[in-house]
């Protein structure tokens, strides 16, 4: 079966898989399919067990329970060399005494393959650092020895690529341009990539299918726009972008639409935007759907009255205000600075209005500030 | 500087205050060459007795001479005795090395009952006095009828220099990031691979360094060596007998020539890791 497992090709598979420390439990109960091909982000704080999953796939941890399948091949029990696996890990992990030439060379080698200069050189090619194939890792910049373990990795072309919180070290900027280029290699080379990480951003920017996680457990998973559009729970809400939560009750339906009662004010939302699971509810609007306007300037769709400006950011591309409700609640709105000029200003009575269909509604039971206060990312979580 | 006119209304600075500040600047170098003078004025004066025409007693100068280095050997008994010290080192260093290693990987990277107390366990013979372990082996020796001579002296230098290499090789692994461990095994290495091609090669200077350690207390050892020696003589042993009645000029050839072995050996050691980190 060793020697089969190295052939694996397909889908990954992973089923009940469950990691428990002692009483810890890092992975709970976690059942995930990603497809061949695709590019799967495993989103979530610092210590919500995306990396202990990932240790698990690449066989550097063994579940507590649960199994792992790679197309219909068991791998659950293999060993990390027996898998057609390769990681790229979180501070790159080269060799310091081989070349650049051979670390790339080094899984090539271990599995006698022919022809290991033209597959190192093409690689090295792909990441756009053939001269440097004499050097030692130590001679080289961050970003480099990021492409580097990215390199090494991928001349393997192994079924699967797990990228464990690969850009965690670099600067914004070299972040932001590595992001576009691992995206680019992947649809290049055509592997499963299945990449962990604390950050929301870079996970939408690349990923096809992101699961966010929390607590051992996937929370949501989808495409990025269905996540930000749709999220089903609070967490999901706060954790990727911004959102305003206004506790309420469904209190009618109208056709395709639930009618909700906010502190008062009628709003109606889309019934299949709805997870609530009774009348109580939170009705969720992202601030950049939010409109602003004066008393007396007539708006469609749902409207939220008796608003006060609290405080106004101009921040260039768009003027982030505060808005305080009858209620007390503080409601956050981003309005795109499309005339160039900020029109309201702090202390004016305005009213919220916003289209229906941008609604989502959570249950009612959740704790609203789930996942929006999550402690920053201590980088190497092990 | 030259063409600026001197001001003189500049105020100077009053003679006091600059030489307090130059020793307040040069302290530590001052307090570095006097250490240094301190440190190495025995070495210089074994180096430099080993050119003097001596004759029989080495106290006193009698004039330049090359003769001992050209002819190393030439005291009764001087060669023998190095060559059973080099013995004895090349031996105790090969199985301490290869033992000691063993037991820091142990220690430094498995998890059994009884870890804690080994690693404290390693540090005792480091901290026996070394009369009380010399004597200690050589009643053991006698207890089981074992003469003293060259292995029983081998035995012995093994005993205490595991310690060493222990501590030093220990030191080496737990610089070494696990993850490249990891890598290796990721990257299709099985574990005797991973250890061949990784491992190893990473805590190579440590075994190194150990080893050399391993050699030089061996080599250098007195006390444990004259208990469990019996008739064999050791260079030590050797310069110790001499001592009574003049030790030969060739002995202070042969102590700095190992002095400058060493010394080439840790100077040769520096650069290749300064190339290799450059």
């Amino acid at each position: 079966m060793a020697k089969a497992s190295i052939e694996a090709r397909g889908d990954l598979r992973l089923t009940r898989l469950t990691k428990t420390y002692g009483d810890f439990t890092a992975v709970d109960d976690l059942s995930l399919t990603i497809p061949k091909g695709s590019f799967f982000a495993l989103l979530g704080p610092s210590g919500c067990g995306k990396t202990t999953t990932l240790r698990m796939i690449a066989g550097l941890e063994e579940p507590t329970a649960g199994s792992i399948h790679l197309g219909e091949t068991d791998i659950t029990t293999t060993k990390p060399y027996q898998r057609p696996i390769n990681t790229v890990f979180q501070n790159y992990a080269l060799f310091p005494h081989l070349t650049i030439f051979e670390n790339i060379a080094f899984g090539l080698r271990r599995r006698g393959q022919k022809d290991v200069k033209e597959a190192v050189d093409k690689v090295l090619n792909l990441v756009e650092l053939p001269h440097l194939a004499q050097r030692k890792p130590t001679q080289l910049s961050g970003g480099q020895q990021q492409r580097i373990a990215l390199a090494r990795a991928i001349v393997n072309r192994p079924a699967l690529l797990l990228l464990d919180e690969p850009l965690g070290a670099l600067d914004l900027k070299l972040r932001r341009q590595m992001q576009i280029e691992l995206k680019w290699i992947q649809k290049e080379v055509g592997l499963t990539f299945v990449h962990v990480t604390h950050d929301q951003e870079e996970a939408m920017t690349m990923a096809d299918t992101i699961a966010v996680m929390n607590e051992g457990q996937i929370e949501q998973m989808g495409s990025p726009a269905e996540l930000y559009d749709n999220p089903e729970t609070a967490y999901v809400a706060n954790f990727l972008g911004q959102s305003n939560l206004i506790k309420g009750t469904i209190s009618g339906n109208d056709g395709d639409s639930h009618i909700v009662d906010l502190y008062g004010q009628k709003i109606s939302l889309p019934k299949n935007r709805s997870h609530a699971v009774d009348n109580s509810t939170y009705a969720g609007i992202r601030p950049e759907k939010f409109r602003i306007s004066l008393l007396d300037t007539p708006v469609k769709g749902n409207v939220l009255s008796g608003g006060h400006i609290e405080d106004v950011s101009y921040i260039g591309v768009s003027t982030q205000y505060q808005v305080e409700m009858p209620w007390g609640q503080e409601l956050m709105v981003f309005e795109q600075n499309d005339d160039g000029v900020a029109p309201f200003n702090k202390g004016d009575a305005v009213n919220i209005s916003w289209e229906p269909a941008f609604t989502f509604a959570l249950r009612g039971d959740e704790d609203a500030t789930a996942g929006s206060e999550v402690e920053p990312e201590v980088l190497d979580e092990e | 500087m030259s063409h600026k006119i001197k001001d003189a209304t500049i105020p100077t600075i009053p003679l006091g205050a600059r030489i307090q500040r130059w020793v307040g600047r040069n302290l530590i170098r001052i307090y570095a060459v006097i250490a240094f003078t301190y440190l190495f004025i025995p070495v210089a004066y074994t180096f430099a007795f080993s050119f003097n025409d001596s004759g029989k007693s080495n106290l006193i100068w009698k004039g330049f001479t090359l003769g001992n280095w050209q002819n190393p050997c030439g005291a009764p008994e001087v060669c023998s005795a190095l060559g059973n010290s080099i013995k004895i080192g090349f031996l105790a260093t090969f199985f301490s090395t290869i033992l000691g290693t063993m037991i820091a990987f142990a220690i430094g990277r498995h998890k059994f009952k009884g870890r804690s107390t080994s690693n404290l366990l390693i540090f005792l013979p480091m901290a026996t006095p070394e009369i009380v372990m010399g004597a200690s082996l050589l009643s053991l020796f006698l207890v089981f009828k074992i003469n003293p001579g060259f292995w029983p002296t081998v035995i012995a230098h093994i005993v205490f220099c595991i310690s060493f290499v222990v501590v030093t090789v220990k030191a080496r692994i737990a610089s070494l990031d696990p993850r490249l461990e990891q890598a290796a095994m990721d990257l299709y290495a099985n574990e005797f691979e991973t250890f061949r091609r990784v491992t190893l090669p990473l805590v190579a200077p440590g075994i190194a360094g150990a080893a050399l350690l391993a050699f030089s207390l061996s080599f250098d050892d007195f006390i444990i060596t004259n208990f469990n020696s019996g008739t064999l003589t050791t260079f030590p042993k050797f310069i110790y007998v001499s001592a009574a009645r003049g030790i030969p000029a060739q002995a202070n050839v042969i102590g700095s020539a190992m002095f400058f072995l060493a010394l080439t050996i840790v100077i040769v050691g520096q650069l290749v890791n300064r190339r290799k980190v450059r």
